[in-house]
């Protein structure tokens, strides 16, 4: 079967960026793929290119078969792309947006399919309301509407779900998975870590413009399967500085591979002389592995991978919250 | 498949909607502004200046030259303001991630841009043609309708380069101010170059706005600075460069696609 998305040997650099170092990538028809990484790890340019808003200086991509230069035209009529930026067209009411998105990929009698993806993002009250006078979380929805008018096969979200609040999150999620089920292929940029977890099932982790990790999302924790100490203590050991994932305050979070490794660290801390106040073992989820893959120090481009392992760290405890009203 | 290329008419649809929502500005502001310059010009050049040798007063010389000098401003500041807006508000992606051709988007946006500026152009017709209803009387229809559309057309190209190129608002004032304007009022809207100094009168043959004015102006009276034929074989061409020019840079992607 041809692959939903295919990206063979894509590079591109922005003056002395390299946005994208070479990248290899198949997305099969059906899937739910994740696309993660920090800020400048290149997702979005990567995005950018099976849009056809960016073009490659090496490589090529492909929708569905269909080439995004060569072949444009069906290409961009089987993806459907919700931008990150918060963007709108001021002059027009929710529903003459969608109608006009509509038109431009030349369907010109779409009211139904309009009326449907309306109801599914609770935008049914505001129909007519113009763009301007919409919330933040609103406008947000509209645009993931923009990507549906034309009800490609392939749908790519670029953080989606930022700015949008919880209850509306976990409707727009069933909505997502509704065309996931219907068979429409998803890509998915989030930096909410157990929305990846629980929605994909396949993952890409990139960083500095290439992809440092592709695998199962249950492989990507397994093989990952390390374990997590949360230690409670004024500061860690000088030796096991490196291993630390991050850190709030007092507690530190270290990353263990196996457990006789918690038998040197005590050993650190005793010879240090370090109080511990909390010691706990946690078991590894996705931001784990992304804090091992993309976040942890050492490298010049941690820099970055810290400010989003903190962002993580908050977007995973709220969204912990989420998870648990999903269960329930 | 035929039935999915139609999407060039939506984005025309839309850039009819998106000045005729705010129409009060983009079509009522300007026919005001032309109404004013006749008032105030007729008033005080009307016995003064004479143009064509007498064969026609000053105030029906002017009524043309104002209409046509509407039509292309407001064709210029259709295609560039939608551009540049769209860029600025970053919804120019809504019309990007579309399966739209170069030739789709060339197309919606300048006949957008015509149809604003053409109606402008009727809109100070109709106002100014009472302060002398001859003007009414077309010698040559056809020159009129010729010239009108291939000056909307150039200008609208023109603002369509212009906001593809401008990344910021005082680039585009800036274009508009110090060549658009300048074009205009030196193309012989207020007078006939005949009057001008002969070096002002050869600096006029280099401005392709003289010859839409001229042209226009021939089919409201039979009578013009150059001949009429050769003003549209110059409008003609300069239109034609102009439309290759925005259509090979709406191909490249330039400042739209990086």
């Amino acid at each position: 079967m041809t692959p939903a998305v295919e990206v063979v040997r894509v590079a591109r650099r922005f003056g002395r960026v390299q946005a994208l170092a070479g990248i290899d990538l198949v997305v099969r028809q059906g899937e739910f793929f994740g696309l993660l990484g920090p800020n400048g790890a290149g997702k979005t340019t990567l995005i950018s290119v099976l849009a056809g808003l960016v073009r490659a200086d090496e490589g090529s991509a492909r929708i569905m078969g269909h080439d995004v230069i060569g072949d444009y035209r069906a290409a961009r009529r089987a993806l459907g792309v919700v931008p990150q930026e918060l963007v709108l067209d001021p002059f027009f009411t929710v529903r003459e947006t969608l109608t006009i998105q509509s038109g431009y990929f030349g369907l010109a009698k779409n009211g139904d399919w309009i009326d449907e993806i309306l109801h599914h993002l609770n935008l049914t009250a505001k129909a007519d309301a113009n763009m301007r006078t919409l919330s933040g979380g609103m406008k947000r929805r509209v645009l993931v509407g923009q990507a549906l008018v034309h009800r490609p096969p392939v749908i790519v979200l670029d953080e989606p779900t930022a700015g949008v609040d919880v209850e509306l999150r976990q409707s727009l999620w069933a909505f997502i998975r509704k065309l996931n089920t219907d068979g429409h292929t998803i890509i998915l940029t989030t930096h909410y870590l157990e929305e990846a977890e629980a929605l994909c099932g396949r993952i890409a982790m990139m960083k500095a413009g290439r992809i440092v990790a592709l695998d199962t999302t249950q492989n990507l924790l397994s093989r990952f399967a390390g374990l997590t100490v949360r230690l409670g203590a004024a500061r860690v050991p000088a030796t096991w500085q490196a291993r630390v994932l991050r850190s709030e305050g007092t507690v530190h979070f270290i990353g263990l591979d196996r457990y006789d490794e918690l038998e040197d660290l005590l050993r650190a801390l005793r010879v240090e002389g370090i109080a511990v106040e909390e010691l706990a073992l946690e078991e590894t989820d996705l931001e784990q592995v992304f804090l091992r893959l993309v976040g942890s120090g050492g490298d010049p481009a941690a820099g970055t991978g810290s400010g989003t392992a903190s962002r993580a760290a908050v977007a995973g405890r709220s969204d912990r919250t989420v998870g648990t009203g999903g269960a329930s | 498949m035929t039935a999915l290329r139609g999407g060039w008419r939506t984005l025309l649809y839309k850039e009819l909607l998106r000045f005729w929502k705010v129409s009060f500005q983009t079509i009522a502001a300007p026919v005001l502004t032309a109404l004013l310059y006749l008032l105030i010009f007729s008033h005080v050049l009307e016995a003064h200046v004479a143009v064509f040798d007498g064969r026609v007063r000053y105030t029906a010389f002017l009524i043309p030259g104002l209409v046509m000098m509407s039509v292309l401003q407001n064709s210029f500041a259709n295609t560039s303001s939608s551009l540049i807006q769209s860029k600025l508000n970053g919804n120019i992606i809504f019309v990007l991630l579309p399966p739209l051709s170069p030739l789709d988007l060339y197309v919606a946006y300048v006949a957008g841009a015509m149809v604003r500026g053409l109606t402008v152009g009727l809109g100070v017709f109709a106002l100014t043609v009472w302060f002398d209803p001859s003007t009414l009387l077309l010698a040559y229809p056809v020159w009129v309708l010729a010239f009108a559309l291939l000056g909307s057309c150039i200008l609208a190209t023109m603002g369509l380069i212009a906001g593809i190129w401008a990344d910021k608002f005082d680039q585009l004032a800036a274009f508009q101010n110090f060549i658009i304007v300048p074009a205009t009022f030196l193309s012989g809207v207020f007078y006939s170059i005949k009057s001008l100094p002969p070096f002002w009168q050869a600096l006029s043959h280099a401005n392709p706005f003289f010859y839409m004015i001229d042209g226009f102006r021939y089919g409201f009276f039979g009578l013009s600075d150059v001949p009429p034929l050769g003003s549209l074989m110059v409008v003609g061409a300069f239109c034609a460069v102009l439309t290759l020019v925005a259509l090979a840079l709406l191909k490249s992607g330039w400042k739209l696609r990086s």
